[in-house]
């Protein structure tokens, strides 16, 4: 046993040591940084898959060039995400680090992947800090500003004149920031505002709490997991009839399938949904499905499939010449590429000026399918982000 | 804050607080009688869970799954025991943390391979569905069964340890587990039955909570800290002790996420009741463990040694 | 002290690593300095915790709240502007001394699975406290502007820094040598095999035990001020229970109580993790994704059959 361990041993930190060569650059190199391990997998699964679609799409020549995409699991900890981004710098020497589904994590890893020269690509994370003051040239993104969907929920709400609104949220700085999102444009009478523990399982006693306070309409954000097992709470408490719940990050084609009927009639607002009727999202739902056995594809893995292209169009518009980093600069501020939302515009601080709509899940097409989520009204055209304006970036 | 709500609070914090003796007394138990940290008993949960959603998928009918899903859960923790746990019994509590976490992440990854990453539909049949009404306030049936199969299991529990052969082993065990051996009894055997119905208690507690909460790989964690914070409560190995602590842990956490906030926004300004209370709701079942440990250091009821 | 051969392997294996940055250079290959960097400040903190848990029998599961701590007193004075390395550093190494003293207090007077839950019950408040507190990120953590500033040495010389936790290693280890084998190490280490005669030869353990306690924690504070400033970045994660387990297993894997222990256990960890990632020997979907699976196995499998860990792996007697 012991000299089959030593030699075990020495065999894996003999391949930890093989380093690859650094290849004359004619090959694109792309790391992709996401949650691959453990609980939170799933979004990384997705994100994923929707990378090696585009791929495909692109056969396999993302920007004309021989392309290789390098996968980073940050397993949820900045310093592991840290640790990856700089073994893609450092040792695969890559072009353009993309992905990262957490705010904490992307605020640890963008500035290090931004001062090595190197692209960050965000395709989901869109902390406030890198949209104001800490906006950089390298920095792109092809999601949202975390505040935008509360933003548009708040303006939908406002409109439709609600009042008595009860708030909850995990307590956390996301949490913080989506609740502030939705009353930055939500004026009306705010009857109370709950935190709850970050990874809590049960909300029996909070929905007591709500019930009491009989308010008019709920809003929440509760992302994952916590979204999976507060909704199924909800309607078990039988609050869905009393009171209408409205949400955030909450309902997704990744936990649809795990609340099924307890989604439905959820309201959710959101730049993107997989009824979205342009050329480039019919294609990207459609072979997504047929490559992943009917799965419907959720927004994070349009944004990952939206940064790919992103990319593709960079390369291209520089003929494949990557050290040209100021033409692909120009070329990406132009956002001129078949993205899944269709056409949108980069504001100053490269975070998109998009559409956003308030999207309804509803029954499946039969009656053993899945809910899905459709698209009910546009809430915003061409919204921008608040934090834009602290940004001195100019272009 | 009125009669009605606490009342209704109450409730809820039994329910939590049952929901966490199933997963504890399994836990106390194989504690106190085969001096095993087992980090893996979330484990267990969760393989209950998924257990009995799959055969709930398959067969269609709840009460077989939830025999089919009770009944491998047994069998995959007695499987567990044979393979990698039985070994650990003489070993030092360091070694049984790092092999068990081992297999916490070795079942996480199972169940991501053989059902996905993603959390899984679990759900119960429509006769469990509906309110009782108490009057004043109206009640999902789903969480007073949970009450009612707890409190049923605690009483059970009671009696098999006191009443029954096997209840005495038990307590000799847990007491002084050479003699019980030098008596004669096939220790082994014992340490396989317990740790097998410690592994069922947590796959009926999985079985219970998947429809409420989400069954998804890494789901055992969530719950299993605050586990552990309630047999260190009620004192290791006392099965009495897991009973208390874990309705005093359930109690204490949801009458301080229901009323902390309210309680200190009297006192405090709006603003640092907002900030304050949920930190504070969070720290609280930690803080109690703190406490009972600086006053009763071998927790609440000690296990007689 | 005596050189065993032993001695000569950890001399060796120091060397090795002093001999990183030159090779790395050589062959291009810069991203295995911060690798390593990252293997000998989680080194660090295992052994501080090495000192309590193998040499005193003290499991804490708890000890990531120091290494937060230690990321705390940088991140916050940075925040301020301060940024003298003394200062911080010195802060980091007293906040956690102190707050190893009041945890220590009320937990050292427990024992066995007490001990292990009270010091994760508290470190899992520190979490949520640095969760909760909004002005320093709350849990989204936050970016450190400049790393810690000393007169006799450039932090952002990536090379002068690697030295630096290299010494600071070397220092860590023979301090936790040093103290183990002096009388204050012997009562220790004696409480741990019988508590009872220890009392019975006139010394309380408690006093002992609390003072190994708090010296743990300020040498993981240390590590924590040295894992800010390496990351960059910092995060309540750095407190999170798992992070707790992990520095355990890195000890318990190494070999517990030995002096080579937690620097083999470190880097067998976070060496396995970067390996099973990018492993290309076996199918890569297999690994890549399912690696925690592997990882749990091999846990297992070392605990079953290799019960000293790696050091007990090397040639010579168990210390």
């Amino acid at each position: 046993m012991h000299k089959t361990t030593r030699t075990l041993l020495a065999g894996l930190i003999a391949s930890a040591f093989i380093a690859t060569p650094a290849l004359a650059q004619q090959k694109l190199k792309i790391g992709f940084i996401s949650t691959f391990s453990g609980p939170q997998g799933a979004i990384g699964e997705d994100m994923k898959n929707s990378v090696e679609l585009a791929l495909d799409h692109l056969k396999r020549k993302v920007g004309g060039l021989d392309t290789e995409v390098i996968y980073g699991d940050d397993q949820v900890k900045p310093d592991v995400g840290t640790q990856v981004a700089d073994e893609m710098l450092k040792k695969h020497q890559v072009n353009f680090v993309a992905g990262i589904i957490w705010s904490n994590v992307m605020l640890a890893v963008a500035p290090r992947v931004t001062a090595a020269g190197t692209f960050m690509i965000g395709t989901n994370a869109g902390p406030n800090q890198l949209a104001g003051e800490g906006c950089n040239e390298m920095f792109f993104t092809t999601s949202w500003q975390n505040d935008q969907t509360p933003e548009a929920m708040g303006k939908y709400m406002q409109d439709k004149g609600i009042q008595d609104v009860y708030l909850m949220a995990p307590n956390y700085a996301a949490g913080k920031d989506m609740l502030t999102g939705f009353k930055r444009y939500y004026k009306g009478r705010v009857v109370d505002e709950v935190y709850t523990r970050l990874g809590q399982t049960d909300y029996q006693a909070e929905i007591s709490q709500l019930r009491s306070k009989s308010p008019k309409a709920v809003f929440v954000f509760y992302p994952g997991g916590m979204g999976v097992q507060f909704l199924k709470q909800y309607s078990e408490a039988g609050l869905r009839g009393q009171f209408p719940l409205y949400s955030v990050y909450t309902v997704d084609e990744l936990s649809i399938p795990a609340v099924k009927h307890a989604a439905l009639g959820q309201l959710e607002t959101r730049y993107w949904s997989q009824d979205l009727k342009n050329d480039a999202n019919v294609k990207f739902v459609g072979d997504y499905r047929k490559k992943y056995g009917g799965k419907t594809p959720s927004y994070y893995g349009a944004q990952s499939y939206d940064g790919i292209l992103l990319i593709d169009s960079a390369v291209r518009g520089v003929k494949g010449n990557l050290a040209d980093k100021k033409g692909m600069i120009a070329v990406m501020r132009k956002a001129d590429f078949a993205s899944t939302r269709g056409k949108f515009k980069y504001g100053q601080n490269h975070f998109p000026i998009e559409n956003f709509y308030l999207l309804k899940t509803v029954a499946g097409a039969t009656p053993t399918s899945d809910p899905v989520m459709e698209i009910q009204q546009t809430v915003f055209k061409d919204h921008k982000d608040a934090y834009g304006t602290a940004c001195k970036m100019k272009w | 804050m009125n009669f009605v709500l606490i009342a209704e609070q109450t409730l809820n914090g039994l329910q939590l607080g049952v929901m966490l003796f199933l997963l504890a007394a399994g836990l106390t138990l194989v504690f106190g009688i085969m001096n095993m940290v087992n980090l893996a008993h979330g484990a267990l949960y969760m393989v209950g869970a998924y257990l009995t959603t799959f055969f709930y998928q398959q067969t269609g009918s709840y009460l077989l799954a939830v025999v089919l899903g009770l009944a491998s859960t047994l069998v995959v923790g007695i499987v567990t025991e044979l393979v990698a746990l039985r070994t650990l019994y003489e070993r030092d509590h360091l070694d049984q943390v790092l092999a068990t976490f081992g297999l916490i992440l070795f079942f996480n990854e199972l169940v991501a391979i053989l059902w996905g990453r993603a959390a899984i539909f679990s759900t119960i049949p429509d006769y469990l569905t509906g309110h009782v009404e108490f009057g004043v306030f109206r009640y999902p049936l789903y969480r007073l069964m949970i009450i009612g199969v707890g409190l049923a299991v605690a009483v059970l529990l009671w009696f098999v340890v006191s009443r029954t052969r096997l209840g005495m082993l038990i307590r000799a065990g847990a007491s002084n587990r050479a003699m019980v051996a030098a008596l004669g009894v096939n220790i082994r055997l014992l340490y396989t039955v317990v740790f097998g119905f410690g592994a069922a208690l947590a796959g009926l507690a999985g079985l219970l909570a998947g429809p409420i909460y989400s069954v998804q790989p890494g789901m055992g964690e969530l719950i299993l800290i605050q586990v552990f914070v309630v047999i260190v409560i009620g004192g290791i190995g006392s099965i009495r002790g897991a009973f208390a602590g874990a309705l005093i842990v359930g109690m204490v956490d949801t009458m301080g996420r229901a009323f902390l906030k309210p309680v200190l926004s009297t006192v405090l300004s709006p603003t640092a009741a907002d900030a304050a209370g949920p930190a504070l709701a969070s720290m609280l079942i930690y803080l109690l463990m703190a406490v009972v440990l600086t006053f009763r250091p071998a927790g609440l009821f000690p296990a007689v040694r | 002290m005596s050189m065993t051969p032993r001695s000569w392997i950890l001399v060796g294996l120091l060397a090795l690593l002093a001999a990183v940055p030159p090779v790395a250079a050589y062959f291009d290959a810069p991203f295995y300095l911060d690798l390593l960097r990252r293997v000998m400040i989680f080194a660090i903190a295992a052994s501080s915790l090495n000192l309590i848990l193998g040499y005193g029998g003290m499991v804490s599961f708890g000890h990531a709240a120091y290494l937060g701590i230690g990321a705390y007193a940088v991140g916050v004075l940075g925040y301020y502007g301060i940024h003298n390395g003394c200062l911080q550093w010195g802060v980091a190494i007293g906040a956690s001394a102190l707050v190893a003293l009041a945890i220590g207090a009320i937990s050292v007077r427990t024992s066995g699975i007490y001990f292990i839950m009270i010091t994760l019950a508290f470190t899992q408040m520190l979490y949520y406290l640095g969760i909760s507190i909004e002005e320093y990120g709350g849990d989204d953590g936050m970016r450190l502007k400049l790393r810690s500033e000393f007169d006799f040495i450039n932090l952002n010389n990536e090379t002068a820094f690697y030295y630096l936790v290299l010494a600071i290693l070397a220092f860590a280890i023979l301090l936790v040598h040093r103290l183990v084998n002096s009388r204050f190490g012997r009562v220790i280490q004696a409480a741990r095999s019988n508590e009872a005669r220890t009392r019975a030869i006139g010394f309380s353990p408690y006093p002992y035990r609390l003072a190994a306690f708090v010296i743990s924690g300020a040498l993981c504070g240390l590590a924590g001020a040295l894992l800010v400033n390496h990351t960059a970045y910092l995060t309540p994660e750095f407190m999170n229970w798992t992070r707790s387990g992990e520095l355990m297993f890195m000890v318990i894997l190494g070999g517990i109580a030995t002096s080579a222990g937690p620097l083999l256990g470190a880097a067998a960890l976070l060496l396995l993790e970067d390996v099973l990632q990018g492993w290309s020997l076996l199918p890569k979907e297999a690994v890549r994704d399912h690696w925690q699976l592997y990882l749990g196995v091999i846990l297992v499998l070392v605990v079953l059959f290799a019960r000293r860990g790696l050091a007990g792996l090397l040639p010579g007697k168990n210390e």
